[in-house]
């Protein structure tokens, strides 16, 4: 590549690469970097996620690589393939559960023999709490993803057959079977309301005591490095992540991306051209499926404790929600609004503290936040509640997180429809131009 | 020129409902021959193509590729067998770019499955790169080098229907389905279009089979013409009988044919 001219490609494969240009390369290799830095809390680097999210930074965006993994799997059914589904949260139970049936319950000899459902009225066996075989995290994390993938080929018949709004209400079918699955299957799922324990994300050669490669306690890592539960688990998270992504840009550049992405833009023409649409249809639901299954698994396991209620239709509509405003179809804006949406509430609650803090100190800022803030107190006028008051006005926090969420996604599909990533867009061909104005 | 029959479409027969959009039409198209099909507005013309493509299912009749039957077959599988098409309203996938579509084009002559290709395999790497220089062979062939990466939805009219002839010819077809190649084409787009279209003959020798309502074009390249009107065939032969045929003149003048003057038609071909 000629340094100083970005565009001069010499080779086929240079122009398919997929960050074509040194500061791309520059730019996604410093994002990573400056990522470990910030978890292996740096000097300066540190701070930053501190002060935008608190001291518990790692919780929010461990889950965000989790539901990362989870938008690129809608994204390859919905944004590629062209497919509506809001059956995501299913796929994303199917893996958790799978996961937690596999690789729960380390240790408990007899937890196997729950696996088998519906006891109670075969009179096969006694009831033996919950379901979990204790088998390693290299079994049960592909399985998830498999598990789910098997899933989605065995619904994908009823559903290549339907398109657009249809098609999404029949998706919606799914995430209530899998609800009912849950209330039904106790021994599976665990409680309805409070869930069940998941296995941590240790990664162990078979059922041994001490795991290889240790994650879900504070201390040293391989002998070298001092780092607590979160840390661990973060650089395992954006590995997956990393990995996930690399292999979905390479789906979407390849000749089976070109097919699902015909099938999308209009899909006659693509049978035409010799594309069998059923088959690309099956392919896109499976590998999205499979991305959903291993997603549901890592957030369970990071989580904890997950119940089915967990996978409700919310779920669902909160990927749809990613795709909008990050940019349905591109990776890039994939998974800048999976960041977008997934921390921006937790945002919007640390502003808030911070708000509450300037009130006792005064000035300007103390005067906009004693006008904004209530304690619900008479006399105490403002929008947002401190206090734990009921749903109403003044509205708490987590009301206000709602609300925001509802206008974000209705401003950007009125004004942005390939969401940040069109402005991400925008912004660069105005400095590529400038001072120019094309 | 050889005789041997490449596409063999026998009356075939499709309706809709009480519809009758074609009524025993029986053509055949040889080895590197320029078919035409004319007739007026919703003759049944695209139907045909349709047939042929298997997208509509005639219900009656017979269509062989080479001799053996391909009714039934499922659109995907005519493309595969070496039949390719181009669509009345452009059917490119807008959201792509020029390169992307014309890649598609390639996907029936590419093997690498999904696997290869989300591992970015050296096997799927390096099939990627020879049909990538296929690509950049026909788009320099149709002098499309300049829209290149430009996403299709925001080309001009007449570069999308070079694109999308484009995207066919990826397919290394032996038969290439053209519908109203240059309809709504200005003069000049025409001629480029039919330019390359003879190109297409001469140096490629694909068959072609085109429905076109322009007859300037359809008389001056085809070697020889269909006329249908309402589903039913009313003339074939080369380009001189069919003008002079009487029916082909009453579909497209009218009924009264003592009064009408042919020159009408003449000037159009010249």
């Amino acid at each position: 590549m000629a340094f100083g001219r970005p565009l001069l490609r010499t080779s086929y494969e240079e122009d398919a690469a997929i960050l074509p240009t040194a500061f791309q390369k520059a730019g996604v290799g410093f994002l990573i970097l400056s990522l470990c830095l910030m978890a292996l809390d740096a000097p300066i680097f540190g701070a930053i996620p501190r002060y935008f999210l608190g001291n518990t930074w790692l919780v929010p965006v461990g889950i965000t690589l989790c539901f990362a993994i989870g938008a690129l799997g809608i994204n390859i059914l919905v944004g590629v393939t062209g497919q509506v589904s809001l059956g995501h949260a299913f796929f994303m139970g199917t893996g958790a559960y799978t996961a937690v049936m596999l690789g729960g319950n380390l240790g408990d000899q007899e937890s196997w023999k729950a696996c088998v459902p519906f006891h109670d009225n075969l009179g096969l066996l006694e009831r033996q709490g919950e379901c979990g075989l204790g088998l390693p995290i290299w079994i049960w994390l592909p399985a998830a993803g498999l598990v789910a993938a098997l899933i989605g080929i065995i619904v994908s018949p009823a559903a290549v057959k339907v398109r657009g709004l249809y098609l999404a209400i029949v998706t919606v079918g799914l995430v209530f079977i899998g609800l009912h699955l849950g209330r039904m299957l106790p021994e599976w799922a665990g409680d309805f309301e409070s869930g069940r324990r998941w296995p941590k994300l240790d990664i162990r050669l078979w059922k041994e005591e001490t795991p290889l490669i240790e994650m879900s306690e504070d201390g040293k890592w391989f002998g070298l490095i001092n780092l607590t539960e979160e840390q661990k688990q973060f650089f395992f998270l954006l590995a997956i992540v990393i990995v996930m992504t690399l292999l979905a840009k390479n789906l979407v550049r390849s000749r089976t991306g070109r097919a699902l992405q015909a099938i999308r833009d209009r899909d006659v023409a693509a049978e035409v051209m010799g594309v069998p649409e059923f088959k690309y249809k099956r392919l896109g639901f499976a590998i999205s499926s499979f991305y959903a299954g291993i997603a549901g698994a890592l957030f369970a396991s990071f989580t904890g404790r997950v119940s089915p209620i967990d996978f409700g239709l919310l779920l669902s509509v909160d990927f749809i929600a990613i795709l909008l405003i990050g940019g349905a179809g591109t990776i890039a804006g994939t998974l800048l609004g999976t960041v977008f949406v997934e921390l921006l509430p937790n945002v919007v609650e640390r502003l808030t503290e911070w708000l509450a803090d300037q009130i006792s100190t005064g000035g300007v800022t103390g005067t906009i936040a004693d006008f904004l803030l209530t304690t619900g107190a008479a006399g105490d006028f403002g929008p947002i509640s401190i206090a734990p008051t009921a749903p109403g006005w003044p509205m708490s926090v987590f009301f206000w997180n709602l609300v925001i969420y509802g206008v974000l996604i209705v401003v950007f599909l009125i004004f942005e429809p390939l969401g940040l990533f069109g402005i991400w867009i925008k912004f660069r061909n105005y400095w590529k131009g400038w001072p120019f104005s094309y | 020129m050889e005789n041997k029959p490449l596409l063999e479409v026998e009356d075939i027969t499709l309706r809709f409902g009480g519809v009758t959009a074609i009524n025993g039409v029986s053509f055949e198209v040889r080895e590197s021959e320029l078919f035409a099909i004319i007739g007026p507005n919703g003759a049944g013309k695209t139907s045909c193509f349709n047939a042929i493509s298997q997208v509509y299912r005639p219900q009656e009749g017979d269509i062989r590729w080479k001799g053996k039957s391909i009714m039934g077959e499922s659109p995907d599988a005519v493309a595969r067998h070496g039949i390719a098409r181009t669509f009345q309203n452009i059917a490119l996938f807008p959201q792509m770019t020029v390169i992307e579509n014309i890649l598609t084009g390639r996907h029936i002559r590419m093997k690498k499955n999904w696997v290869q290709g989300m591992l970015w395999t050296k096997a799927a790497r390096q099939e990627e790169m020879e049909n990538r220089e296929r690509v950049e062979d026909i788009v320099d062939f149709l002098e499309i080098v300049e829209w290149r990466k430009a996403p299709v939805a925001l080309l001009p009219y007449g570069i999308q229907k070079r694109v999308e002839l484009g995207r066919a010819l990826a397919m290394d077809p032996e038969l290439l389905l053209l519908d109203e190649p240059v309809a709504g084409m200005n003069l000049e787009e025409t001629e480029d279009m039919a330019r390359f279209i003879l190109d297409i003959r001469e140096e490629l020798g694909i068959s072609m089979v085109m429905v076109e309502h322009d007859m300037g074009l359809v008389m001056d390249i085809a070697d020889r013409i269909l006329v249908v009107d309402f589903g039913v065939p009313i003339g074939m032969g080369v380009p001189d009988v069919v003008q002079a045929n009487p029916d082909v003149i009453a579909a497209y003048l009218g009924e009264e044919l003592e009064s009408v003057d042919t020159s009408a038609i003449d000037a159009e071909v010249v």
